[in-house]
Formats: structure tokens, sequence, C-alpha cells
């Protein structure tokens, strides 16, 4: 029996204007706990599908599973082999009970096509048990935390031949008790001979669990490295291609007045008592991990989820904020955390989405709109931002990440904010256009703009920001100046990566 | 499957949709009794059975599609096919064995259903449009060829099949009655329908489809092998109402089941059936279509003209969707919780 | 000059991709229609004909498409129309009194075109609320709505036809200015009102918005559900104008005129290039489909096709279309891998 357990080389995918794999070769070998890291769009998910079945690679690539040569494509076939793919989205049924979901694929070993319940309660109580867990195994899993359907997705997964299992960005919304139970729950797979690939960026978790490390960049794979032999800085070189050297912004001007005042905000079940304050000029960072209440925090200042309690003031005046039209209104702008689903409309033209915040100021002397007027703010904006596009008539979807994160800021840039607020603005687009945005950000806050930028990326706000508040379970916890203690302050503190 | 955290009998009872239909249902029945004693009689009650067994059989069938995440309402111009081709062989044919005349409408109505899933899942094209061009194809068709012409004339056994009944009651005045055949035909879909979805692996997956597509597909289970399944299956009861309504009126015509496709959608979503999938019991459809029935029984009864019937149903499928809607509006709404320290 | 045309056209083509075989189309059907009918088609009474007849059956269809691009569907809108068209002619047979001076008739037009416009208004208000507050699937929203305002106009006429309309509001579905039927110039103002709407104001910009991504456009700044709200109460004031030629033009209201002309509003939409899954769609595009499908209409009139034939074709080219579509969208998608090795 060969040593590997998976083999794959000359592995090349297409999409419609993306080359995400460009003739990869891959391997795994049996019971070893891989990461596998790369930036966004790196190919790294792309892998874990062709790995897992789900799409099929472009003919020429020669897959081979446990000995065995495959043709690859259909789940089903990964499937029998003993691959299983736990998503960051988790994949369980929320209509069914956790009995129902981690016997699933087998419901109870029943030949025929009826189930037995019986069987079907008896599986899963064993998988559970094997792992470690316990839950009510009628309980529907609607009615779970994450972590706890992570965990009856990984009791599913270990119902049937279980070889390898793949774990795509598992810790991102876990705390860091639950990480350490995934872990132990991981090294209990290991110990039963079964493999995992950990797709992570947090650098922390990948030198703590991983045997072996796998960099991928831009479709390409860089090669296996032993953990021991790198270092984060070597890491992030590997993923991103460039030494990353970023100015930090400019100090705030000393007689620079308070912004926005936010005082003991709460809302139930998002956050409670929140106060800060932004002066003009200033970056603020905030830093939590996802149901931190990061988000749910700004959405309350931008008008979208209306805090129950204490006062937000800007430039002084008390604001009421129930809509994003007044919050817009009074100047708070807000890029959202996906860019896909909330920041664009993605089959609707560039011109439309640069325009859309501003539309009534664009209006002709007739009553309707003017389409000089649109064109030239979308120009304008376009020059200014340097953005890449075929022309204004095109659909957002068919621009680069990057081009399509500086469309979102020019919308919001276009209705002249006087706070700007940033989730996650640079996730998902490659080096140099994230360095375009923060030195953009950094501009802007010189001309005068107060900034709030939210992430889980420890380098982003420490590098890019004045202060940071770092926010857990609906609290902030506590207030950082980014300097050289900043981030192992806030790994040992806050665990914070 | 039931979410059940509490072993209280009686506050897991209350957490059934059921549970609230079926008090409605009785506290509706007394009413109705009251104010016209002859309502609640055990002939009464077989005549609604027997009344609601088009609508009841639909209903199953409706409510397979709705858990698999789907959506056809061209079920009544299915069942037409269905019950005309198979009117047009008794007419022409009278001798041809009985099993062929009844199984042939459930065959056209499970090829029609099929036809239908094939549209939809192959075309990616929202269903509701391609039922509407189902509906007018079937329908259209249907006309051209039948000249529009009602058949009335049947073989014998297919009158004692549509006429007879199992038990025999007499009531007060003497005269016999019983469970009609087209119920007991309702009840055995109904009950074929309970093992499918409770006991049988496909009836899981269907839940499971409705329940969340993407993670069925990456469960690798056949997304279209499963509508192909759901929608045949509400094919294939839309043949056997066809068959059922024959039996019933004993008269076929080309626009009878026009626009009945309503109290099918009225009963399946007052039944507790989840518009948006993933949800809904035989149990629950059964009290639906009781309660529809009922209510249009008792409008007969208490003599409000037929026109305010529609204006009910329609009043009741809204409500009915508006309360689900709202309730998973709310649910979406509480789905961003933070456990605040 | 001709270079620039051709350059012209095939930038046209481009940004058009979804229409641009429809000038084709119509030209093609135009001959086929000439030659079948062996001249007759071009003939003043067909032409006439086809003026009068169309007006309804676009405006019907503009009010479906509004709502498709909000990813929605109005199937409402020939049962809001029947409902306003009755209060109109109950406004003109009821209300009016019997030997009325010719200014108080007109004054009665007047009022009875208001109520009726307000009524369908309100009809789709009760629509948009349902979809835009209550978060009701338009697909089921809409369906519960077409029974019960189907239900309350066969109350309200228990089932009769009124008619019997004053000459005075007969003329707005009968008189010609200039040789052309008033209609179509009603039809034409309304166009162009809906397309200005659509494409130069900022509502417009928002209803694409929504049809493409509800989500990202309330992210915006826009209110999604007030934006619904408009659109189907811009779908309602559609079908009331619709109602006001209907009326005029057979002079008689009834619960159930023109329940077939459902298909063919879905099946001008989807021709005239508006996606079923929102955020595209144009009135230029929706005109030369309905040009297209009355030409066939008429042509299949003059040929004596049997109207029932008739609807199954239409269901079947609804099909076809779907297909088309669908097969373009996989063509485009090999187009974009293929550049890329």
């Amino acid at each position: 029996m060969s040593e590997l357990l998976l083999d794959l080389h000359n592995v090349t995918k297409l999409y419609p204007g993306v080359k995400a794999l460009d003739n990869v070769d891959f391997a795994l070998k049996r019971g070893e706990i891989h990461c596998l890291v790369g930036e966004n769009g790196s190919g790294k998910s792309t892998m874990i599908k062709i790995i897992s079945g789900v799409v099929a690679p472009e003919p020429g690539a020669r897959l081979q599973m446990d000995g065995q040569t495959l043709t690859g494509g259909r789940a089903r076939n990964m499937v029998d082999m003993g691959v299983r793919v736990i998503y960051q989205d988790l994949a369980l049924f929320p209509n069914l009970s956790v009995q129902e979901n981690i016997a699933f694929g087998l419901y109870g070993d029943t030949r025929g096509s009826l189930v037995n319940w019986r069987a079907v309660k008896k599986r899963a109580r064993e998988a559970m048990s094997l792992i470690g867990l316990e839950l009510d195994l009628s309980r529907s899993v609607a009615s779970l935390s994450i972590a706890e359907q992570q965990q009856v997705e990984i009791a599913r997964a270990i119902m049937g031949e279980l070889k390898l299992l793949i774990l795509d960005e598992p810790t991102a919304s876990l705390t860091r008790a639950e990480v350490d139970r995934l872990f132990e729950v991981i090294q209990t797979l290991k110990a039963r001979d079964i493999a995992t690939l950990f797709v992570s960026h947090k650098l922390n978790e990948i030198f703590e669990i991983a045997e072996r490390v796998t960099v991928f960049r831009d479709g390409r794979n860089l090669g296996a490295f032993d953990p021991a032999s790198l270092d984060q800085n070597e890491l992030v070189y590997l993923m991103t291609g460039q030494r990353v050297t970023t100015e930090p912004p400019k100090a705030v001007n000393e007689d620079a007045g308070v912004l926005l005042e936010v005082s003991n905000l709460s809302k139930a079940r998002n956050y409670r008592d929140v106060s800060f304050t932004l002066r003009q000029g200033e970056i603020l960072g905030i830093i939590g991990r996802l149901g931190s209440g990061r988000s749910e925090l700004a959405l309350s200042l931008f008008g979208m989820n209306p805090a129950d309690e204490g006062t937000v003031q800007l430039d002084g005046q008390s604001l009421t904020l129930t809509t994003n039209a007044q919050a817009t209104q009074a100047g708070i702008a807000y890029v959202p955390e996906n860019r896909l689903t909330q920041g664009l409309v993605m089959p609707q033209s560039i011109l439309a989405n640069l325009t859309v915040t501003v539309l009534n100021t664009l209006m002709g002397r007739s009553g309707l709109l003017s389409a000089n007027k649109r064109k030239q703010l979308a120009q304008d904006w376009v020059s200014r931002l340097a953005i890449k596009i075929p022309n204004l008539a095109a659909a957002v979807q068919t621009l680069s990440g990057g081009n399509q994160q500086k469309v979102v800021l020019s919308k919001w840039l276009a209705t002249n904010p006087k706070v700007l607020i940033l989730d996650e603005p640079t996730v998902g687009i490659d080096v140099y256009a994230k360095n375009s945005v923060h030195a953009l950000v950094k501009q802007l806050a010189e001309d005068g703009m107060g900034i709030i930028m939210i992430s889980d990326e420890v380098s982003e706000v420490l590098s890019n920001c004045h202060r940071v508040l770092v926010m857990d379970r609906g609290h902030i916890l506590d207030e950082i100046i980014p300097g050289p203690d900043a981030e192992n302050d806030l790994l040992t503190r806050f665990n914070l990566a | 499957m039931p979410n059940a955290k509490s072993s209280n009998p009686l506050t897991r009872l209350f957490r059934y949709n059921q549970t609230y239909l079926l008090i409605i249902l009785i506290v509706l029945v007394a009413v109705v009794s009251l104010i016209n004693p002859r309502f609640f009689s055990g002939r009464n009650a077989m005549q609604i059975l027997r009344s609601a067994s088009f609508t009841g059989i639909l209903s199953i069938g409706f409510l397979f599609v709705l858990i698999a995440g789907g959506l056809d309402i061209s079920f009544t111009a299915t069942a037409t096919v269905a019950q005309y081709l198979m009117a047009l062989l008794l007419a022409n044919n009278p001798e041809i064995p009985i099993a062929l005349a009844i199984i042939l409408p459930m065959l056209i109505g499970t090829l029609l259903g099929s036809i239908n899933a094939l549209l939809i899942h192959g075309l990616n094209a929202p269903s509701i449009i391609i039922a509407i061009a189902n509906l007018n194809i079937y329908y259209g068709l249907l006309q051209l060829f039948s000249g529009g012409q009602w058949i009335y004339s049947f073989p014998r056994w297919f009158n004692r099949l549509g006429r007879g009944y199992l038990f025999r009651f007499t009531d007060a005045n003497g005269a016999p009655y019983g469970i009609a055949y087209i119920t007991l035909m309702w009840l055995g879909v109904a009950l074929v329908g309970f093992v499918i979805l409770h006991y049988s692996k496909l009836g899981r997956r269907l839940y499971a489809l409705g329940g969340k597509l993407e993670a069925a597909r990456r469960a690798g289970l056949s997304i279209f092998r499963l509508r192909l399944f759901a929608y045949g299956f509400l094919g294939f009861c839309a043949g056997v109402a066809g068959l059922v309504q024959a039996l019933d009126t004993q008269t076929v015509a080309p626009n009878a089941l026009v626009g009945r496709e309503f109290d099918v959608v009225a009963a399946v979503v007052l039944g507790g059936a989840n518009i948006f999938g993933g949800t809904g019991t035989i149990t629950g459809t059964l009290l639906g279509v009781a309660l529809i029935t009922v209510i249009t029984n008792a409008l007969t009864l208490l003599r409000v003209p037929a026109y305010w019937h529609q204006v009910f149903i329609g009043a009741v499928v809204l409500a009915s969707i508006s309360i689900t809607s709202l309730r998973a509006k709310l649910a979406k709404r509480n789905e961003r919780t933070i456990d605040v320290r | 000059m001709f270079a620039n045309l051709r350059t012209r056209y095939q930038a046209w083509q481009n940004t058009n991709s979804d229409v641009a075989a429809l000038p084709w189309l119509l030209a093609a059907v135009l001959i086929i229609m000439i030659a079948l009918t062996r001249g007759s088609f071009l003939g003043t009474s067909n032409i006439l004909n086809l003026l009068s007849q169309m007006p309804e059956l676009g405006l019907l269809s503009l009010a479906m498409m509004v709502a498709m691009i909000t990813a929605g569907i109005d199937l409402a809108i020939i049962s809001s129309a029947n409902l306003s068209a009755v209060v109109m002619a109950l406004v003109l047979t009821q209300l009016m009194p019997a030997e009325a001076s010719s200014a108080t008739v007109w004054s009665f037009v007047v009022l009875a075109i208001v109520i009726g416009l307000l009524t369908s208004a309100f009809l789709g208000a009760i629509n948009g609320y349902l979809i835009g507050y209550v978060e009701v699937p338009a697909v089921l929203a809409t369906l519960g709505t077409m029974i019960l305002y189907e239900g309350v106009t066969l109350a309200i006429t228990r089932g009769f036809v009124i008619s019997g309309l004053p000459d005075q509001f007969l003329l707005l579905g009968n008189a010609r200015i200039l040789g052309i039927p008033i209609q179509m110039l009603i039809f034409a103002v309304v166009a162009i009102i809906l397309s200005l709407l659509l494409q130069k104001r900022p509502y417009g910009v928002h209803l694409y918005f929504v049809g493409s991504n509800p989500t990202a456009t309330a992210f915006s700044g826009v209110n999604v559900r007030r934006v619904l709200l408009r659109t189907y109460i811009t779908s309602g004031l559609l079908s009331g104008i619709a109602a006001i030629v209907m009326l005029a033009r057979f002079n008689s209201a009834n619960a159930r005129q023109g329940s077939s002309l459902l298909l063919l509003t879905v099946l001008i939409c989807m021709l005239g290039g508006t996606d079923p899954y929102g955020g595209f769609g144009r009135v230029s595009g929706l005109v030369l489909a309905l040009v297209i499908l009355q030409m066939v209409t008429s042509g299949l009139n003059l040929l004596g096709v049997n109207s029932f034939a008739a609807v199954a074709l239409w269901g079947a080219m609804l099909v076809g279309v779907i297909v088309y579509k669908f097969v373009q969208r996989r063509r485009w998608e090999q187009q974009g891998k293929q550049q890329l090795s």
C-alpha cells in the first residue's frame, strides 16, 4: 500500500473568465494533518471541490485516491471513497433532526428503500460518542449553535469509511474554547488514521496543528513545507508573492475635533454598552471574530439595525438612525462585508452601481435623470480610483475582485461622507488591490474623513489604523494602540491572529 | 421531525401545527352543528369525506412538491387530460379490463408530471411559468381534440365503483350510507404518502432537498431524480384524482376541473406545509383538507351564495401564506443573535 | 453611410443580445403571414383589427413586465382588470341617472375612470404590501389575490355580465383619431411614460436593482419594500388602464373575461427579453414581441385556426422561448470558457 492517500497530477480548472487552477500537482499522506493555505482566489477552494468530486477538472488530469485511479467529477464517487468536506457554510439540513443529519448518508444501514429509525438513532449515537459530542438526538439542527452544527457535520462525516476529512475555514466563527475542542477532535481522527486537510488563513492555527503546509498562489502549487521550517513572515511572502511593507497612517492632526461620538449603545442579542469616539482624520480599527457583534454594531451606525439604547452624535448633533437613508443623509457611509451579496448588484452595469447612491443629485431640468451627469460622475470616480473597466455599461460582475471593491468604495465616496465604515474591505482581493485600497483609505483620512475599519485580520488593522478596539461577544474589551507589542498582545490576551 | 426539547407531552403537543388545526376544526364543527343540527350526522360526515376526496388526493401530491421546494399548479390540467383519455377509452371500448381503465389515468398523470419536472429542472425556468405553459398546452389540445364534448356513457362497473361504499350504516330515516370507495382511494393515497414521507429514504431526501438545496447537492443526491419523483408523484395523484372525480360525478368534461387548484393550495398551506420547502406533514394536510371542506360545506348549509366561497378560499390562502411568510421573516431576524456576555 | 449603419447595428446587437433576434423574427412573421393569407393580411380591416386588439394585451403585458423585472410575477393582473372594469361598469350603469344630459354623462365617464383606476391601484397595493412588507413570495401572493379578486367580482356580479354602457364611454374603445384607434394612442402614451419611468427616473434604476439583488439594493440606501409596493401599484394601474380599454371595446364586464390572456402576457414578456429571474426587461423589447404575437394571432384568425389550437400553440411557444433562452445562455457560458484556453 502506497504511503500516499491522495495523489493528483496536472489538474487544471477553467471558469468563465478565470483560470482557477493551472496544471497543479497535489498529494496527501495517510492520516496526516495537512494545511492548505493561500489568498482568496489562489485556487484552494477549487482544489477542494475537485478532491471532493463536486467539480470535474479539465481533461488531462490524473487523479489517484487510495491507490485507485479516478475519473473524477461526481461527488458520490468521492464520497464512496471516503472523502468528506465540511464547508464554512455548513451543509446540514436545518429542518431535520440531529440524528437524521448524522445518519443521512446511510439511514441506519438499511438495505432497500425504507428507513430503519432505530438503526439511525443507534448509529448517530455511536458517531457522536466517537468524537465526544453530546446533544439531544431529536433536536432540530436549526436550533444548534454554529460550533455544535460543525461537530454534527464531523459526526456525519465519520459515519462512513472516512479516510480524508476536509475542513474549509473551520475556525472562522469559533471561540478559542471551541477551536481547542475542534483540534482535539482532529487528533482523535488522526489516531484512527484519518487524514485531515485543513484550509485556513489563520497562521497561528496552522503552526499549532499542521504536520505539513501546502501553499497555493494564483492557481499554482508552490510546494509542501514543514511548518517548523517556516516562520510567519515567510509564509505570508509565499502566499502573497511580495514582502509587505505598509506605511503606518500619518498621525491625526492635534486640533482635529471629535467627529463621531457613540455613547452606551446597546442592542439586545447583538452588543451591549458600546462607547467610543472617532476624530476627524482618524482611522479606528475594530477587530473581533465572526459573531463578536462587530458587523451588527456597524449596521446600527448605518441605520440598518437600529439600536435599542444609547446615542450617536455626529459633529455634535444627535442622530436618529432607523434607516440607512437617514445615515447616508447625515454623512455616514458603509462598505459592507460581502461584496457579492451586499456591496454590489452584480448583473447590473458599472454606471448604475456607481451612481445608485446619488441619483437624486443627477437629475436634469426635465425631472428625468441626466445621462451626461451620470456618465461624468462615474467616469470621474473610475479615473480617480484607477478602476480598470471595459466600459461603463458592462456588468460589474465582469470586473476583478479588486476593481469591484473600488466600485463599492466609489459609490459610497460619491455621497461625500464624513464617516466611512469599512467592513472587511479587502476580503477576496489580490495584494496589489489590497495595497491600493489601504493607501486610498489613508489618503481619505488625511483629507479629514473619519474612518472605521472592521476586520478579523490582525495585520490589516494594526498596520492601517490609529487605534484598534477589540470586540468579543458584544462587548468592547479593550483599546490597543498599534506598536511593536500589539500583535503579540492581541494573540496572547484575545487569541486573535 | 418533531423538535422535542421538552418531555412534557402536553407542551410537546402544542408545538405541532396540527394540534391547533384540530382544535379549530372541532370548534368549527361544534358551532356549525349548533346552528344547523343536520350538519352533525354520520351521513353528512361521509358525504363530506366523499366530496373532499378529489381535493384531498391532489393535496397529497401537491404536498410532495412543496416539501421538495417546488411549485406546480398545472395539476388540474393533468387530472383533466388523464380522466378524459380514460373516459374516451371507456366510452369507445366498454369491454376493456377494469384494471387497465383504472391504471391508465395514473400512468398518464405520472407521465405529464414527469414532463413538468423535466422542463423545470432541465431548462432552469421558474416553475410557475412552466406550469402556465403546460396548463395551456394540455388544456388547449384537449379542447381541440374533444371539441368540448362531455362524456357520460360508462360501463356498469364504473357506476358501481363510483356509488359504492363499505360498512353499511343506516341513518335516522332508515336510508343506508357508508364509507365510499372514493374516500378509501383518498385514504389509500394518503397512507402511501405517509409511508413514503416518513419511512422511506426517498421521502426523507425530499425533506432534505427542500430544507437546503445546496446541502442536498453536496451530499451527492441526484436533485433531478428527486424532483422527477416529486412532480411525477403529483402527476400520479392528479391521475387518481381525475379518476375519482369521474367516479364521483359519472361525467367527464374537458373544463370541469379548471379553478379547483385553489382549494388544494389553500388546504396544503393551511395544513402547515412551508411554502419555502422542507416541512409539511400528511396529517396536517388531511386536517387542512378537512377544514376547507367543512367550511365550504358549512357555507352551503348556511345558505351563503356560492360566489362567496371563492372569496373565502382566496382569503384563507392569503392569510395562511402571510402567516408562514411572517414566521420565516421573524426567524430570519432572530438569526443574527449573539450570546452577549 | 452603410458601413456606419452596420457598425451601429452591431453595437445595438451587442448591448441588446436578449432582443437582437426580434426584428428578424418580426420580418419573418410578416412575410409568412402575408404569404399564407395571400396578401389579405395587409388589408385595411385586418390592420385596423390588429391595432384595436393590441393595446389591451400590450397594457396587460406591461403590467406583467414590471412585476417580472423585480423577479416577481403578477398573476392577478387579469382579475384586477376585471374587478376594476366591473366597478367602472357599475358606476356607469347603476349610479348614473337614466336620462342624464350629455354633460352629466361625460362627468360620470370621468368619475368612472377615476374610480376604476383607484380600484386597480388599490388592488395592486394589496399585492405590493403582501410581497414587499409581509414578504410573501410573489407567485403565491398574487395567486391568492387572483382567486380573491375574481371571487369578489363574482360576488358583486353574481356571475352575470354587466353591459349597456353609455356611448360616450364606448368611444374609448371604438373611436379613431387620424385613422388610428384611440386605444392605440392610449397604449402608446402609456408605453412612453413607462419607458421614461424605467429608464430615466431613479425609481427605474431601483426597480432593476431590486430584481437583481434586493439585499445589495437595500444596502445601497434604497427602500426595497417601497419599491416593491410602487411596482405592484404600477402593475395594478396598468391593469386598470387595460380594463378601461377592454370595457369600452366589448361594452361588457364580467368576472372571467380574458382569463386566457395571462399566458400571452408571460409569453410576450419572455419573448421581449424580460428575465423572469429579475433585473432585465424593457418596454421596447416588449413592444416588438407584442407586435409579433399580435400578428401571429390575427394571422391565425384569418386562416381560421381553431382557438384551442391557438392556446396550445401559445403554450408551446412559451416553452420554445424558454428553450431558446436556455441554449443562448449555455452558448454564452461556453464562449466565456473558450476565451481562456
